[in-house]
């Protein structure tokens, strides 16, 4: 189908480019910016007068629950909640049952998320079997079923031998490899920050030695290895400034951080406030600011950490409940907030949530050149809607934003060129 | 970044304690944590628990004051001594009791907490006393109830004991009369331990000045500061002119998880014996929750000895949960 994107404000950063130009789209791809191209004939023209066009965003870091936690989420309900958000793709841990450690599991989410016709779905294929830290999956496999990356994630429960190796051989089918940055047995039973807060509420505390700890391994591992290493989901100050430092010697190593803990901090646990239990955990104002800071200096992308749960998931005492939040929805407002703030540029917004991660996966998607293929949200920036049920789709309601008056909404969503949301 | 400074939080804070434990009028509905509960509300509890600390000694040992009362103990990890002592205050009140040991019964079935508390509600419990082994449990529970149903934290993991620091700060009032001259260290583990959270903020909140709490720092929150006390390494610079020593209990499971080497080597930094206590002011007070490991944290002529006041917390302890009981389910006025 030929789609015609009239007036509105092109943001691609990846082309430097900032302006108000029309987007003709036909064969899934980008035809051309600015000029019609001969013989074009729009079947679909939106009117994007007063908006923001930018490239679909692409997320590092979600769980989507199928197949197994089907009574959390569905890859349909979850692809259909991220591209109402601006997500053209979604990467998919492998944390489901049966784990993402054959084809068959990588070829039944690819197919689902076909059916679903929402979001692309990119999984990642487990790094370990049964993500269970002592076999090596077959990587080759899953590479070739589709799987984008290979990865431990939610967990990192694996020894140094064994993820030296699995390092190794992801490299030999140049692999990336994605890990949660999180030295288990220093974690051991924590579920906040080790600080003001564990210290107050006598919760177990998760301190940075945790994460930091496991960077340092990971550096020595990435360098000596040569593979590429995304870490997802880092939480502190620390973190921050030796990946800096690995990525100025040139180790292959990015790393992204979850939207939410750009905002908030240990303090929001309040008394025990469930919703707040996210896994990293909520640190403290200075950390949460170095994260923001990496985001702007373009050493960190941004992620969902998108981890639906239901009702009961969250319904017990704090230590007992299932860490994390649904948050592909209030990525976008959240990031919209601190350009508000003037913290973040929307070309720095563009970038961490588009260009970068497409990058970090070697995707063609994340910029609006011509011949890219299609993958495109349209935002308007000053419309504001509150969160509650009406307004939400993913299948998790288990968001701390319940209730709030949020800025910025998406009004379209195309991928590979086709409409798969429009109000 | 220069531009970056402060972004603003986005949430909701959650509900503060007080909020949850006080009603409309500023009165004590819930009792979960001694945290944020003022001066006034903490003297009222030990005022009241000094009306009923006669009722012990009476030929009959009731009082009619929570008569028709059904107070459930809602064990979800085990205790005796505690458990006894609210049964028997919530007795001597003249309530029915229901005790339930959940740690053996309906939840390790699968039964999750809601479905056993909106059971007991369906039963027209008023009151339940609650024990549980994760932080924070307590206040999981009051804000479920129904409006008309008080909470009382017996314990919650590592967080809140505020029944035991109540019936401490009493303690303390009989023997010292007044907190604003006190030096008190609470000596032991520190990190586990709901009961030094509590009466922490307690001694904080009634005055006291200097709070030292004296650990190995692998048994020390690692904010001691922001709660309100300083933290000693020694125990003899830590005990130098104290007033009231608190120890706490060590638990055993401490030394196989790597924080201490041996109750050996505990004993002979930590433990308290009549030579260290020389260290304190001659008219010390020592205090203990019990159940003690003599010769771990104290030795028995310590225990035993006449700074001792451990038998008198027991005894108070029955006097304190009659007074809190009393005033959640509102009946201060009966009372006094």
């Amino acid at each position: 189908m030929n789609i015609l994107i009239k007036n509105g404000r092109v943001v691609d950063p990846a082309n430097g480019y900032d302006g108000v130009q029309d987007v003709f789209i036909a064969n899934g791809k980008i035809e051309s910016l600015g000029t019609e191209p001969a013989g074009f004939t729009a079947e679909l023209t939106i009117d994007a007068s007063d908006q923001w066009v930018m490239p679909g965003f692409v997320d590092l870091s979600a769980s989507l629950r199928e197949p197994g936690y089907e009574h959390k989420a569905t890859i349909a309900s979850e692809s259909k909640a991220a591209v109402s958000a601006g997500y053209t793709a979604v990467c998919c841990l492998p944390d489901t049952t049966p784990v993402l450690d054959t084809p068959s599991v990588a070829q039944l989410i690819l197919d689902k998320a076909e059916e679903a016709g929402y979001a692309k779905v990119l999984p990642f294929g487990a790094l370990t079997v049964g993500l269970e830290g002592h076999t090596l999956s077959e990587m080759f496999a899953l590479k070739k079923a589709g799987c984008v990356a290979v990865s431990q994630a939610p967990k990192n429960n694996i020894n140094s031998q064994v993820l030296r190796r699995a390092l190794q051989y992801a490299k030999t089918h140049d692999l990336l490899v994605v890990l949660k940055p999180e030295d288990v047995l220093i974690k051991d039973r924590g579920c906040v920050h080790e600080g003001a807060i564990s210290s107050r509420l006598g919760l177990a505390g998760i301190p940075v030695s945790a994460e930091t700890v496991a960077i340092a391994q990971l550096i020595q591992l990435a360098e000596e290895t040569g593979a590429r290493v995304h870490l997802t989901g880092i939480s502190s100050a620390k973190a921050v400034s030796m990946l800096a430092r690995a990525q100025f010697a040139n180790i292959a190593m990015t790393a992204d951080v979850h939207a939410h803990q750009l905002h908030l901090t240990e303090l929001d646990v309040g008394t025990f406030d469930a919703n707040y239990h996210v896994s990293p955990p909520l640190r403290s104002a200075s950390d949460r600011d170095a994260l923001l800071a990496g985001v702007v200096e373009g050493i960190l992308s941004v992620s969902s950490g998108h981890q639906p749960h239901e009702a009961e998931a969250k319904q017990a005492p704090f230590p007992s409940t299932e860490p994390g939040i649904s948050s592909l929805e209030t990525v976008l407002p959240l990031m919209l907030k601190l350009v508000d703030e003037k913290l973040l540029s929307l070309s720095q917004l563009v970038s961490s949530l588009a260009h970068g991660p497409s990058e970090i996966l070697g995707l063609e998607t994340g910029c609006l050149s011509v011949g890219a293929p299609a993958d495109i949200c349209i935002v308007k920036a000053k419309e504001t809607w509150q969160i509650d049920e009406k307004n939400w789709l993913s299948r998790g309601m288990n968001t701390p934003y319940l209730g709030h008056q949020m800025k910025g909404r998406v009004t379209y969503t195309l991928v590979n060129g086709r409409l798969v949301f429009g109000k | 970044m220069s531009s970056s400074k402060q972004p603003a939080s986005t949430s909701f804070k959650a509900p503060d304690s007080s909020r949850l434990q006080l009603d409309e009028q500023g009165r004590l509905r819930h009792f979960l944590t001694v945290e944020s509960l003022s001066k006034d509300i903490l003297t009222e509890i030990m005022d009241v628990a000094e009306s009923f600390s006669s009722v012990g000694h009476q030929a009959v040992k009731k009082v009619p004051v929570l008569r028709g009362k059904t107070i459930v103990n809602l064990f979800f990890e085990n205790s005796t001594r505690t458990r006894t002592t609210f049964d028997l205050a919530a007795k001597r009140l003249s309530a029915d009791v229901i005790n339930l040991n959940i740690a053996t019964s309906a939840t390790s079935k699968g039964e999750s907490i809601l479905d056993t508390i909106r059971n007991l509600e369906a039963m027209h419990a008023d009151m339940f006393v609650v024990r549980h082994s994760d932080s924070g449990a307590a206040h999981f529970i009051a804000n479920n109830v129904e409006p008309h149903v008080s909470v009382i934290n017996a314990g919650d993991g590592s967080h809140a004991h505020p029944t035991q620091a109540m019936l401490d700060m009493f303690t303390i009032r009989q023997v010292k009369k007044d907190f604003s001259n006190l030096n008190v260290a609470i000596i032991g583990d520190i990190l586990h331990s709901r009961v030094a959270r509590s009466q922490i903020q307690a001694l904080n909140t009634l005055g006291v000045k200097d709070i030292r709490v004296i650990a190995p720092r692998t048994l020390l929150p690692s904010d001691v500061g922001s709660l309100g006390a300083h933290a000693y390494g020694d125990l003899r610079q830590g005990l130098d002119n104290v007033d009231v020593i608190i120890m706490l209990r060590l638990q055993r499971e401490r030394m196989g998880s790597a924080l201490l080497p041996s109750e050996h080597e505990y004993f002979e930094c930590f433990g308290l014996t009549e030579e260290k206590l020389a260290y304190a002011k001659p008219d010390v007070t020592v205090m203990h929750p019990g159940p003690i490991n003599r010769g771990v944290e104290m030795d028995a002529a310590v225990a035993d000895g006449a700074h001792s006041v451990i038998l008198q917390q027991v005894t108070n302890g029955i006097a304190v949960r009659m007074a809190v009981m009393t005033l959640t389910l509102g009946h201060s006025k009966v009372a006094g």
